[in-house]
């Protein structure tokens, strides 16, 4: 029977949950890197074996560890980003030019064909990649050479590469997400890159429907069409139909559209997961009660999904990187909170349970399908 | 030999139980001896002072014989008892956060 790891990163540490096909029963393992802040471990789609995680504290820096057998043991790699020549300035709080500085990795996305290959999404943003297996990492400099990146200015998380995709045709194209720059999209292998941002508007800019400055919260696409790619914006849900060259809004019927995750069915591409927040000033349910939002219409109709979620009193937070699909027959969905649950639904959101209620604050969550 | 007290947080990174010792050649001074600390455990390289630049992190402190050294040159002279191994070299995470 096939099983699933669901990977998850968290204040204080790593912890890895582990179950059979059925979804039921988990093993806890962890913490691993105790009292480190993890913001995000990840697999390779090409050796399920490999992990790549991201540990710091504001103590002892940056530190990637790898494990070569699912996470039984770890090595520390290379943590030395350099950004790549004279770094130059991006736009501080004040409005004054700022040195571009390193400060941590937000996100690790594993290539899809070669396990020692792997990027890194680095705040201050940039976007670096490894193909020694995480023994060293280069910049890819075009990001911020080609786009104006001394315009770039931080949202209040901090000026972030948060989110990386890259196009499963092998056909060069990656999207970066940038808080609080946009989607930059190039379509030759990362080597040079454009703002993604057309149709994006945003009442907290002075011209609301600016190329760049948009704080983008996540993006994702489904990997058989990935030209359709979905958006969840600082506010609003998002959708574009010819590879961010355009977006349009798909919020509908959702009780507000500010949030962070988002995400989408295993095996239906215009089947759309997130979770509404509040208010950018309230990062918590709406009413204290904590739901998924599912559209099976590729956006704009949406079902609120709450059967085992708590229906009161509740206020956590959902950040960016926690919310991942499983590919399973049966499309499981994973998310956690900064309460430190991690819910899973075995049935595509149509029910809830808790694999941990007591972790630390959930940063990051990913889930790897194993034979 | 130099004796170095590392935090909790790197003794497990470096996999060291406890002190650690080093064999320094003069001078023994702070860079020299966290020179050493990194040839032998490379995978504390960054996380007590900046890659490149070379300077301390905000929250690393550096004591020996009572006194701090934390923002004295690099290059200051350690005191007698360290360089006779007769006290350690003291690399402090500083109090802060939660």
């Amino acid at each position: 029977m096939a099983k699933v790891r669901v990977l998850v990163g968290t204040r204080k540490g790593a912890f890895i949950l582990t179950s059979d096909g059925k979804r039921e029963k988990w093993e806890v393992s962890g913490p691993h890197f105790g009292g480190w802040e993890i913001y995000h471990m990840n697999g390779s789609p090409a050796d399920p074996a490999r992990l790549y995680v991201s540990q710091s504290t504001g103590w002892f820096g940056q530190i990637i560890q790898r494990s070569d057998d699912g996470g039984a043991t770890w090595a520390p790699m290379g943590n030395e980003f350099a950004y790549d020549g004279h770094s130059g300035d991006h736009v501080w709080f004040d409005g004054t030019p700022r040195p571009w500085e390193f400060k941590r990795v937000w996100h690790l996305e594993p290539s899809y064909t070669d396990p020692d290959t792997v990027y890194a999404g680095i705040e201050d943003a940039a976007l670096f990649r490894s193909t020694d297996g995480a023994k060293s990492w280069q910049e890819m400099p075009g990001l911020r050479t080609g786009t104006a990146a001394d315009t770039w200015g931080p949202g209040a998380g901090g000026l972030c590469l948060h989110t990386i995709r890259v196009d499963p045709r092998d056909n060069g194209r990656v999207y970066a997400a940038i808080s609080a720059a946009g989607v930059f999209r190039s379509d030759d292998h990362g080597q040079t890159w454009r703002p993604a941002n057309r149709g994006l508007r945003s009442a907290q800019l002075p011209d609301e429907d600016v190329e760049v400055g948009h704080c983008v919260h996540r993006i994702a696409f489904h990997p058989s069409r990935p030209d359709v790619l979905y958006m969840q914006k600082h506010w609003h849900v998002m959708r574009s139909d010819d590879g961010a060259g355009s977006w349009h809004k798909i919020s509908g019927n959702l009780p507000t559209d500010f949030g962070f995750v988002i995400d989408v069915h295993a095996h239906e591409p215009e089947t759309v997961f997130v979770v509404p927040i509040k208010s950018d000033s309230e990062h918590y349910p709406p009413d204290g009660r904590l739901a998924v939002y599912r559209s099976r219409t590729g956006g704009g109709e949406w079902e609120a999904l709450t059967n085992g979620l708590p229906q009161q009193d509740c206020y956590v937070n959902v950040l960016r990187d926690a919310m991942c699909v499983d590919s399973l027959d049966e499309c499981g969905v994973y998310f956690g909170t900064t309460g430190g649950q991690v819910y899973a639904s075995a049935d595509a959101g149509g029910s809830w349970a808790p694999i941990v209620r007591d972790l630390p604050a959930v940063l990051s969550v990913e889930v790897q399908t194993l034979p | 030999m130099i004796r170095v007290v590392l935090p909790a947080h790197l003794r497990t990174l470096a996999r060291v139980g406890g002190e650690v010792q080093l064999t320094v050649a003069d001078p023994v001074t702070v860079a020299t001896v966290l020179d050493a600390l990194e040839e032998c455990y490379p995978m504390l390289r960054g996380t007590i002072r900046d890659h490149g630049a070379g300077r301390r992190r905000a929250f690393i402190r550096f004591y020996a014989c009572e006194q701090d050294f934390s923002n004295d040159p690099p290059d200051t002279a350690l005191p007698g008892p360290v360089v006779s191994g007769t006290e350690p070299f003291l690399v402090v995470g500083a109090m802060a956060g939660g």
